[in-house]
């Protein structure tokens, strides 16, 4: 049902200009593989042993039927020794060890490395979401979770890649991954955000998404320093289309290492369907495939959740549900597991949000292969999941749930630092290098923007012209660490160096290795994951906990009393001791304890005095008088007002506190009981204040005063002032004073 | 053995004053087979056998140039390379002591004949 479509009433017409009814939704259709889970062309599981040990039957395939994905599987990705244990195992049972935190991670991957795809497939499709989260917890690699950052942008523009190379790194991710709008400009993209990543922090990987044999060679040059997109496929005429084999790929994954250059694999559920070939086969099985394919090739990690085929997976019933199976799955081949949660699946914030918390709050080694750390328009995967606009989003859900996503604050000055120092070495490595020469306004728009649109100067020439020179002239990273040396960056100089070097180590080759930002390696085998239950398993330290919740918008007592002073005026002059009135024109406005002292400010962005200058003019108006008095002994607006109200001559009182709440009262009403009542502060502005002053008047005179109508709001005016009205009291409490009288107050407009 | 890269150099001796000096080549920055088979071992160690194959596998091809590496990868690619082709790859593999790599290849020939994916 698309918007245009007419319907027969509003709430339907409503609902269907509703973002989420962008998204397409798909009817469960199996032949074409628009299935999530147990297609009923899913093979039944099944493993037979030959005579000499080798494979004769794989989920209910002939050897002699194998194609060229099951052959590999059979041949290189099963544990044969615990083989006849595991695919005994029940489907129930397997996934009762998932989920139990009592048995082991060691013995869930000893008996998932015995099982064909079908037969983990069919056990892990059990699984409920809550108890997707409970495996996901015990089995990922690495027990400190990680986060990675797309930068990319419209114009491969050096300068502006660097920048947010250095932003990304700043906010805590450590990896980076960047790709091309235009193919030939792959080497400058990957020069350029290795600099600002080094500029950003040490030890943040960076690889350049590109063709495979193009990627391998930009390895080899040592201008990336890991590889990711060595894309796996579920049935063999998607990967015939894909131009690969299983071999090719163990060649190419063996060739990386050869170099001591960390890869992973790319997998993801749908992208069989999306390309028509999925042979009837559910997403999940057909990932299975992929997934055992990744673990008999010998990669140490993979990148799956769908991927780039996430909103074919998404389209379907329990979609979202194999998306995050599919990381389970990755983790129980003890494999790292980049969880996904990259491509953009939804045109839904809500549903966007929903398909990566429940991977946020279990932890994943990698929680996305790909936020968007740049603006959607400069993402050239297209939108990610998560974007530039969503990173104080994804703070503040880090700070509400006490979870570690990998991101942290990043101070504003400190950022605009690092994006200067990125420019500023991208512009003299590529003026030392002969690749190219930036101006000065590209300089300053470069590290002022907050997307491609703000750099003007820029032109598409340039980082084209750069990497033909950077292909020519036979350009390392070795000759980028020269001229960072020589243009006085050492600090970047080593960083890189420092990187290249990990590769002689071979430490980061191992599963689920990444740098901290001291350069140690942490991996399944430096930081294995412990988590057993409540108590155990990966916890923040203190300072890292202090990263996740000092987000930038929280605000202390003192923060907001610095914000009051900033209004303070000299208005106010203390009379005296306040006494009863007698003109039958008066109405007395009482104040709150802290008006005149601490409170200036009230929460609808008026000053006090501005709000006091409204009702006093309200008042002069119906052709009353005014008179300000201060109660010291309560802050309750209720009894303020009829404090007010008994000293009146009128009887008429009108009660303000500084936050800006206020009301009518009479002196023979009960405190709790009132005239007219203006509840909510924020809503508030100069014409309801001065209507307030107008009917205290009326009131006084005993006319008909007229409706306010109550300001209407659909802002979440709780979540907004909560947290100030919790401290503006504070502030108040500080000033009550029981023994204190009420005091009249002169007030110079 | 850790702290030597291919080329045999000692990484302490890959200083940033060594690269000003363009004494420092990618050789120098790049694994020695004895690290790879001791990460191997280690793999192994966690439960990982695929993952130590591909790092003995590795460690055979730190012998290659860039160039021969790229070329072997090529050549296992859909229809680029005929039966026999595949098995005088195998061949001269073997005849390098890359024995692993040279399995792949025999291994990619039977699969490939049978599947069709041989160039003719």
């Amino acid at each position: 049902m698309n918007s245009e479509e007419s319907s027969p009433i509003g709430r339907f017409r409503f609902m269907n200009a509703q973002s989420v009814n962008l998204d397409g939704f798909a009817i469960e259709d199996a032949k074409l593989g628009l299935i999530a889970f147990n297609s009923p062309a899913d093979p039944q599981p099944s493993l037979v042993l030959g005579s000499d040990g080798e494979v004769i039957e794989m989920d209910s395939r002939a050897a002699s039927d194998f194609d060229m994905v099951d052959e590999f599987i059979a041949k290189h990705g099963l544990d044969l020794t615990v083989a006849v244990e595991a695919m005994a195992l029940s489907d129930l049972d397997f996934a009762r060890m998932v989920v139990d935190p009592n048995i082991s991670r060691t013995e869930v991957l000893r008996m998932a490395a015995g099982m064909t795809p079908a037969k983990l497939a069919r056990s892990l499709s059990r699984l409920r979401p809550i108890e997707l989260g409970m495996g996901m917890a015990k089995l990922r690699a690495r027990r400190t979770p990680s986060n990675q950052a797309h930068v990319t942008n419209r114009s491969d523009d050096p300068l502006l890649l660097a920048a947010d190379a250095a932003t990304a790194a700043a906010f805590g991710f450590r990896e980076i991954e960047t790709t091309v709008p235009v193919l030939a400009d792959a080497p400058s993209n990957a020069i350029a955000v290795s600099i600002g990543a080094a500029v950003g922090s040490r030890g943040v990987l960076v690889q350049c998404s590109v063709e495979e044999a193009l990627e391998l060679e930009m390895g080899m040059r040592g201008l990336v320093s890991y590889a990711e997109t060595i894309s796996l496929y579920g049935t063999e005429q998607v990967f015939i289309d894909g131009d690969d084999t299983p071999w090719s790929k163990t060649l190419l994954t063996s060739a990386y290492a050869s170099r001591g250059i960390k890869m992973r694999v790319t997998s993801g559920g749908g992208s069989e369907a999306l390309m028509g070939a999925a042979e009837g086969r559910s997403m999940f099985y057909l990932e299975a495939r992929c997934v055992a394919l990744a673990r008999a090739i010998g990669s140490q990690g993979v990148q799956n959740g769908g991927i780039d085929s996430a909103a074919v997976a998404g389209s379907v019933p329990g979609g979202v549900r194999s998306l995050m199976a599919e990381n389970v799955m990755v983790m129980a081949r003890n494999l790292e597991a980049c969880a996904g949660n990259d491509a953009l699946m939804s045109e839904s914030d809500v549903r966007r949000t929903s398909r990566t918390l429940p991977i946020l709050l279990a932890g994943a080694d990698f929680i996305t292969s790909g936020f968007g750390s740049i603006q959607r328009y400069d993402n050239m995967f297209g939108p990610s999941q998560w974007n530039a606009e969503d990173i104080d989003d994804f703070l503040v859900i880090q700070r509400d749930w006490g979870v570690d996503g990998g991101l942290r604050t990043a101070d504003e000055g400190n950022v605009a630092a690092l994006r200067r120092r990125a420019v500023d070495a991208v512009r003299a490595v590529y003026r030392h290098l002969g690749l190219a020469d930036f101006t000065d306004e590209w300089v300053e728009q470069a590290i002022d923007a907050a997307g491609s649109k703000d750099v003007l100067e820029s032109d598409l020439l340039t980082p084209l012209v750069a990497a033909r020179i950077i292909r020519e002239t036979g350009i390392t990273m070795i000759d980028v660490v020269r001229a960072l040396y020589e243009t006085g960056f050492e600090i970047e100089a080593s960083r890189i160096l420092e990187m290249l070097k990990a590769r002689v180590a071979g430490d980061y080759l191992q599963t689920a290795a990444i740098f901290d930002e001291s350069f140690n390696v942490l991996s399944l085998v430096t930081d294995p994951n412990d988590y057993a239950g409540p108590g155990s398993g990966y916890v923040p330290s203190p300072g890292r906990q202090t990263e996740i919740d000092a987000i930038r918008q929280q605000r202390s007592v003192a923060d907001l009393r610095a914000e009051q002073a900033v209004h303070r005026s000299d208005v106010f002059h203390l009379v005296g001791q306040a006494n009863p009135g007698s003109d039958p024109r008066e109405v007395v406005i009482g104040v709150s304890p802290a008006v005149g002292r601490d409170i200036w400010l009230t929460l609808s962005g008026l000053t006090v005095v501005e709000a006091l200058s409204e009702l006093l003019a309200g008042l002069e108006e119906e052709g009353c008088v005014g008179r300000v008095v201060r109660v010291n002994a309560t802050l309750d607006l209720g009894m303020i007002g009829l404090l007010a109200a008994r000293l009146s001559g009128s009887g008429i009182g009108i009660g303000l506190q500084g936050k800006g709440t206020a009301l009518i009262h009479r002196r023979d009403l009960s405190p709790l009981a009132n005239l007219e009542l203006y509840s909510v502060a924020p809503s508030l502005d100069a014409s309801l204040y001065r209507l307030l002053g107008i009917n205290a008047g009326r009131h006084a005179k005993g006319a008909t005063p007229e409706p306010a109508r109550n300001p209407y709001s659909d802002e979440a005016i709780e979540a907004r002032y909560h947290t100030k009205v919790v401290a503006l009291v504070d502030i108040e409490r500080e000033h009550v004073n029981p023994d204190s009288g009420i005091e009249e107050l002169r007030v110079e407009l | 053995m850790s702290r030597v890269g291919a080329s045999g150099r000692d990484l302490s001796e890959v200083t940033l004053e060594a690269v000003r000096e363009n004494e420092v080549v990618m050789a120098d920055l790049s694994i020695h087979s004895d690290t790879l088979e001791h990460q191997a071992k280690v793999a192994q160690a966690h439960d990982n056998p695929q993952l130590a194959a591909n790092f003995r596998r590795a460690a055979e091809l730190t012998a290659l140039t860039d160039e021969e590496v790229l070329a072997l990868y090529e050549s296992l690619r859909p229809h680029r390379s005929t039966g026999e082709e595949l098995d005088a790859t195998a061949r001269s593999l073997e005849g390098r002591g890359a024995v692993l790599v040279a399995a792949l290849f025999r291994e990619a020939a039977e699969v490939y004949a049978r599947r069709g994916l041989l160039r003719h």
